[in-house]
């Protein structure tokens, strides 16, 4: 499981469907079971920011979580990444609740967060560094990679000489190097003007199918969990409760000219009415939408 | 047009170019390779060199027609005046004191010189591990930073006799004051730097796995040098004044050493040629270390360049 990603860089394309799904039956790569987070927000008071979510990846899927801000789910993307722990429920890779997550599931933020002392294959590399591997090795990975995300040639460049876009590719790149089951992406475009994010969403789209990489996205952005999601929950404003669960009726990658599909269309109407229920939002507490 | 142009820089400050604009210009850098991009980026760097190069004179010039302008002003009011110019000399007389006196101020300057670097590393070294000590621990924060504070308080100049009595009259006792003026300056910039760091940033090594000690190491510090080299800067900048200070108070060689004894014999002419050797060694200190900051953190310079951040 772990030489998962190594495989992917030498042979493009892996069997996916490896020993970790036979050996554990039917269990899903992730299975997040009836999670909650309660914050102190002082003086004794507690906020609650998710309320019993319970949802599942497939191997190989890609799922997005659409939600208004403040819903919490920012939250729920770092208690699956490890980073934060929830105040009840479970959370279960391949069927095991006790499996690590920190430094085992790919994890992109909504800004790139590039190190300006370190050129763009630096950055790439930087998380396997922290993983131990050899730089010559953490190298040839991401020079492997590179070509793919349309980074030749600027490997050696730092990332004040990059464009918005390319700088984010190369946070995908960092982030798809340690990916070796599961990619968080949270908001990965928010930070965007609209034109780039247009551009980058068709390129992600088109590299993750191609990869076969199992992806859980976090947006605000209906459009682009249809554009690129397999299957998409619907979220309620905080606490973030789960509203709606619905598949996208057609393959992926898609293009600009798929997302006018009627079925498509009629999806969108759907996701948008769960997500602006006005009775839903009149009971949810008003205090502004920290992410 | 953009995409005839390989450099990357202008596609960063023009920041949104359509993206077909960008899948061209990042198609043209495939065909043509790194070989290409690179000598692309090596004749931007010297462009950049070159107007950094008029960049800096320009900013010398107006600090040379200052000097001079203060020299004249001077010497003109000495003449004028008619003023005993054993009490003020003219700028010419000070310079003849500096080369018939050049072998003494140098001996002593390297006196000063090495009290002062003794001191500063000492500073250095003492400085970065209690900014990282408070950095890595809030309870050693919350403990030592009063105390800090407080040591600031104490005047050097009414310290440096107990320190005369305690450590004698050699290098160590000058070397003490020049540690205690400069490692303020580097604790505070060093911790202020470290807490400045990104909480995404940290979170994002954190699910690399990475523990404390590899956040610090890989995100934190690195991110923390320019703050570090402010402090670094401000320190050097004090530091000469420190061994100076000490050595006016008892000492046996040094400028300030010297400076006493011209004082003593009124020789103002001596004392104002030792202001401004004291000013020169400064002066190179901080030039020294504004080079090893260039050297040291290439990416905060031309990040600094390109946006302005």
């Amino acid at each position: 499981m772990a030489n998962l990603s190594a495989m992917r860089q030498s042979e493009q394309r892996p069997e996916r469907e490896t020993s970790a799904e036979h050996f554990r039956g039917s269990a899903p790569l992730l299975a997040v079971r009836d999670v909650s987070k309660r914050y102190a927000s002082g003086q004794g008071q507690t906020l609650l920011a998710l309320d019993g979510i319970s949802l599942h990846v497939a191997q190989g899927e890609f799922v997005a979580l659409v939600g208004p801000s403040g819903c919490g789910k920012s939250t729920l993307l770092s208690i699956i990444a490890g980073l934060e722990d929830a105040t009840s429920g479970a959370i279960a890779l391949h069927g095991d609740a006790q499996a690590p997550r920190l430094g085992h599931v790919g994890y992109m933020p909504q800004r790139d967060l590039l190190l300006p002392w370190r050129d763009a294959l630096g950055n790439a590399t930087a998380g396997l560094r922290v993983q131990g591997v050899a730089r010559a090795e953490a190298e040839a990975r991401a020079r492997a990679l590179f070509a793919d995300f349309g980074l030749s040639g600027f490997e050696r460049a730092y990332p004040a000489a990059l464009s918005g876009g390319m700088r984010q590719r190369v946070a995908f790149a960092r982030t798809a190097l340690v990916t070796r089951d599961l990619m968080l992406l949270d908001e990965p475009f928010g930070a965007l003007d609209a034109l780039t994010r247009a551009a980058l969403q068709r390129w992600l789209g088109q590299t993750l199918a191609r990869l076969g990489t199992t992806c859980l996205l976090v947006t605000h952005d209906v459009d682009e969990a249809l554009a690129l999601a397999d299957r998409i929950y619907a979220l309620s404003p905080r606490p973030g409760r789960v509203r709606l669960e619905r598949r996208v009726p057609l393959p992926r990658p898609r293009t600009h000219a798929d997302l006018a599909h009627p079925e498509i269309a009629a999806l969108k109407a759907e996701l948008l009415s769960a997500l602006l229920d006005e009775t839903a939002l009149a009971d949810a507490p008003r205090e502004g939408g920290a992410r | 047009m953009k995409t005839a142009d390989p450099i990357p820089r202008d596609e960063a400050k023009t920041g949104a170019t359509s993206p077909a604009e960008r899948t061209a210009a990042s198609a043209t850098a495939q065909q043509r390779g790194p070989s290409l991009a690179a000598l692309a980026w090596n004749g931007y760097g010297l462009r950049v060199a070159a107007r950094r190069t008029l960049a800096s004179l320009s900013a010398v010039w107006p600090s040379a027609v200052a000097v001079v302008a203060l020299l004249l002003l001077w010497q003109g009011y000495v003449v004028a005046s008619g003023v005993d110019q054993q009490l003020l000399p003219t700028p010419g007389a000070v310079w003849s004191a500096l080369t018939t006196q050049r072998d003494a101020l140098w001996a002593n300057t390297l006196v000063t010189l090495w009290e002062t670097l003794i001191g500063f590393g000492a500073a250095l070294a003492t400085g970065i591990a209690i900014g990282v000590a408070i950095d890595l621990s809030p309870w050693l924060r919350r403990a030592l930073y009063p105390l800090l504070v407080a040591s600031q308080a104490i005047p050097l100049i009414a310290l440096a006799p107990l320190l005369l009595l305690w450590f004698g009259i050699g290098m160590t006792s000058k070397a003490i004051v020049v540690t205690l003026m400069c490692f303020f300056p580097i604790v505070v910039a060093l911790a202020d730097g470290l807490r400045g760091a990104d909480p995404e940033l940290i979170k994002l090594f954190r699910s690399f796995g990475a523990g404390t000690l590899r956040v610090f190491w890989s995100a934190r510090l690195p991110g923390a040098l320019p703050a570090l080299f402010s402090g670094i800067r401000i320190a050097i900048a004090y530091s000469v004044i420190g061994a100076v200070i000490a050595e006016y108070v008892g000492a046996q060689a040094g400028l300030g050493y010297y400076m006493t004894l011209k004082m003593h014999s009124f020789s103002t002419v001596g004392v104002l040629a030792t202001f401004v050797v004291t000013a020169l060694l400064s002066f190179a200190l901080f030039a020294l270390v504004a080079l090893v900051e260039r050297l040291a953190l290439p990416w905060y310079y031309t990040q600094g360049r390109a946006g302005g951040v």
